[in-house]
């Protein structure tokens, strides 16, 4: 593991162990203090500090006005944030689960997506969309979706997903500041502790993780450059948020010599640091947790594809959650688990 | 087939079957019209409470009508404005000025100088009316059929004309389907196209002024077709939680292209009475009644401004001509309700109201309509230098990757390349 050190340049700051729900809230309380133009609004976000505890606090430190409870209403929480930015504001809804952005995904395509380019750059939204998503938490099929390809399809939108609290708080700080719309998506499954898919085994927590070393105060790590979680020479896999560190552990339990790289930005992506990678090994395995079908794991086998076509030696494999709604009871059957990592790892290297 | 099969219902015994209504509009293509069943209530009769009245004082308007100009043409009532004949004058001038406009881009569109258009004809009174009501600074969230709003404020029409035939010196680069504006130094709000995306929007934009502190208001604009979507009720909901300082109107032009109002609710209750379930004021006026309009807007303006919250303006009137260039009429409704429309033509109402008060005369009357036939050819002459659609005088080619992002990302870049290589094979001279 290594974690890199660059955008940050606060080799000597302070550090704390945090976890990725303390690592936001600390983003967060940042920027409230930084910008006083930063408003956070969502179902549950003021007083009770959300569903998830993210905002816990800021209310009673930066005030009524800037942090506040919603109606229970997406397409009006991204609508008004819309107009919000319009004004001058830079607002950071929250959408409790990922599951629930549809009704306001009008008000995200046609408007916060297009503002600048409709109106020549006279009106912009800077927003960043906060929102929990993935599964493996026995959510149902209302409370497990991974709707990121949705997102990466419009243009306009970027689309990031942290892996670790050290990035969570340098990617939220990153997204807030950009002045285009972000869709920042928080895998809540490793929100108290990375999860590594042997869902049998007792949980872990952050405090061990060396990706929970949170520096204090300020940094941002740079939108669309992705992190090499792990240098390597067998493989390249394409990864982000929970399945990092799946991917991480069946490697390792494997010994297999992967190179993983964590995305952290999907759109846009990084793609000198995949291309330099697969030419490199040679070999591509593309992990996501969402439905398989017209997934972004997609995107990257064919970007990879049209990329890096003559340096590989063996079929890109793509492991992804199953074509089906995340089912309550089965969840494990559906989760992109060590077997079926690990079968891909199998095929790839045997070709 | 899938599903339930609709035959396996229950049926006989006493139970009478079910029936769906489904509406449908009084007059179709060659129906004779009577209007005589439209309650239109005189002019000057309805109370007007003040400013900062409880909501609920205002639910009795929500059913009647607000009316200042009477058949008579003379201003009445509490509602009446009592603006001066300058003011008068000047609204009389805008709103021809809008609808010389139309008639003119309307001729380019058949002339195949841009791809569409869309007229205001009769609802101008709807726009210009709001834009002298409202402060200058105020941001107005309109549909596609204010642009009197933007002529009432001063934007230069050859920058609209610019825009609609999206030349190398339309603003918007050419990205727009015409007639979507955009004018930020002007407030006025970038049209999207999608209905109703607007509303909690200026609801937002007017919860951000209340955050910092600031005195200016925001005020939306959508047909009464529009009040259907999720979005409306979105923007009520919100309005109405956070007290936001809006005006939040609904132009019931009677059509949604072809859909009548009925289609949008309108049999059950009036747009205005959306107000009532949501707590806040409401109002339903006379949208032919420049006077009545004004009147309305002001008086929600300066309760929004007295941090009384927003209210919900329906403004009754009639689209006289078609939805677009690319819809007629003709198909689906009678020719004859515009004709016996009973509360009339907003520019005639208004001319006849100052010549009754002894402000203004045919021969004026006339002289203006020159004029402002004149200031619109010249307008239209002078954008025709920057291009028409589709004849190469469009925005560089590398701007259609521009804006996207603040900054241009890899595969846009990409791409961009591609564009122009495209453009260099098919014309292989062709330079930016």
């Amino acid at each position: 593991m290594t974690i890199e050190e660059d955008p940050v340049s606060l080799a000597d700051a302070p550090t704390r162990r945090l976890n990725m729900i303390e690592a936001i809230n600390d983003a967060l309380d940042i920027m409230l203090e930084r910008d006083p133009n930063m408003v956070i609004i969502g179902e549950d976000v003021g007083y009770f500090g959300g569903v998830f505890r993210a905002t816990a606090g800021l209310q009673k430190r930066h005030g009524r006005t800037r942090v506040f409870d919603t109606p229970i209403s997406e397409c009006g929480i991204i609508g008004v944030a819309v107009g919000m930015a319009a004004y001058g504001l830079r607002p950071v809804p929250e959408i409790q689960f990922a599951d629930y952005i549809y009704p306001g995904l009008d008000q995200l395509v046609s408007e916060a997506a297009r503002l600048r380019y409709r109106s020549a750059g006279e009106f912009t939204a800077p927003i960043t969309v906060r929102s929990p998503f993935g599964g493996g938490i026995f959510g149902g099929q209302t409370h497990s979706q991974s709707p990121e390809a949705l997102f990466t399809h419009v243009a306009g939108l970027k689309t990031v997903i942290p892996a670790t609290p050290h990035d969570a708080k340098g990617l939220l700080i990153a997204a807030i500041e950009d002045n285009d719309p972000v869709i920042f998506f928080e895998p809540k499954r490793i929100y108290n502790g990375p999860f590594d898919g042997y869902y049998d085994q007792p949980a872990r927590s952050w405090p061990s993780h060396p990706g929970s070393v949170v520096p204090e105060g300020y940094y941002a790590i740079p939108l669309g450059k992705a992190r090499v979680v792990r240098e390597g020479s067998a493989l390249t896999v394409l990864a982000y948020g929970t399945m990092i560190h799946v991917a991480e552990a069946v490697l390792a339990g494997k010994g297999v010599d992967a190179e993983i790289i964590d995305l952290r930005t999907l759109v846009p992506i990084d793609i000198d640091t995949v291309e330099k990678s697969v030419e490199k090994t040679g070999r591509c395995l593309v992990i996501h947790e969402a439905t398989r079908t017209s997934g972004f794991g997609a995107e990257l086998a064919a970007l990879v594809q049209e990329r890096c076509f003559y340096h590989l030696e063996a079929p890109i494999e793509r492991v992804t959650g199953f074509d089906t709604p995340y089912p309550h009871s089965l969840e494990w059957a559906y989760f992109p688990g060590p077997i079926r990592i690990g079968e891909a790892v199998d095929r790839l290297l045997g070709a | 087939m899938g599903g339930v099969s609709p035959a396996k219902g229950r049926t006989g015994g006493n139970l009478a079957p079910l029936r769906l209504h489904v509406p449908e509009p009084k007059y179709r293509p060659g129906d004779r019209v009577d209007y005589s069943g439209l309650v239109i209530p005189p002019a000057g009769a309805q109370p007007r409470p003040d400013e900062t009245c409880p909501a609920g004082d205002t639910y009795p308007l929500c059913t009647d009508l607000v009316r200042v100009l009477g058949d008579d043409d003379l201003a009445a009532g509490p509602w009446d404005p009592r603006l001066d004949a300058g003011a008068l004058r000047r609204m009389l001038r805008v709103m021809a000025l809008t609808r010389a406009f139309d008639d003119r881009m309307y001729r380019a569109q058949r002339q195949g100088k841009t791809s569409f258009y869309m007229k205001s004809t009769g609802e101008e009174a709807v726009a210009v009316g709001a834009a002298f009501a409202l402060a200058d600074d105020d941001m107005v969230f309109p549909s596609y059929r204010q642009q009197g709003l933007l002529i009432a404020r001063g934007y230069p029409l050859v920058e609209m004309v610019n825009q609609i035939y999206s030349n190398r010196a339309d603003r918007l680069k050419g990205r727009q389907l015409p007639v979507m504006y955009s004018a930020r130094d002007y407030g006025f709000f970038t049209i999207s196209g999608n209905l109703t995306t607007q509303y909690p929007q200026a609801v937002g934009w007017a919860m951000a002024s209340a955050i910092k502190g600031d005195t200016r208001i925001a005020a939306a604009f959508i047909g009464e077709g529009s009040t259907a979507e999720g979005d409306f009720h979105s923007g009520l909901t919100f309005a109405a939680v956070y007290n936001a300082p809006v005006v939040l109107n609904v132009v019931n032009n009677q059509w949604a292209i072809s859909s009548f109002s009925g289609i949008a609710g309108a049999e059950r209750t009036t747009f205005a009475a959306r107000a009532i379930g949501y707590g806040i004021a409401g109002l339903r006026i006379d949208g032919n009644d420049p006077l009545a309009v004004f009147a309305a807007m002001r008086w929600a303006a300066d309760r929004a401004r007295a941090n009384m919250g927003p209210t919900l303006i329906e403004h009754f009137t009639y689209r006289a001509e078609g939805h677009s260039t690319s819809d007629d009429p003709a198909a689906y409704r009678s020719a004859h309700e515009r004709e016996e429309w009973p509360l009339g033509d907003p520019i005639m109402r208004l001319k006849r109201h100052l010549v009754a008060i002894g402000e203004w005369s045919e021969e004026q009357h006339a002289t203006m309509d020159r004029e402002v036939a004149g200031e619109v050819r010249a307008a239209s002459k002078e954008a025709e230098k920057s291009g028409v659609l589709g004849h190469g005088m469009h925005h560089p080619f590398k701007t259609m990757f521009e804006d996207v992002f603040e900054e241009l990302p890899w595969h846009l870049r990409e791409q961009a390349e591609q564009a122009i290589h495209e453009r260099q094979t098919r014309f292989p001279k062709w330079k930016e």
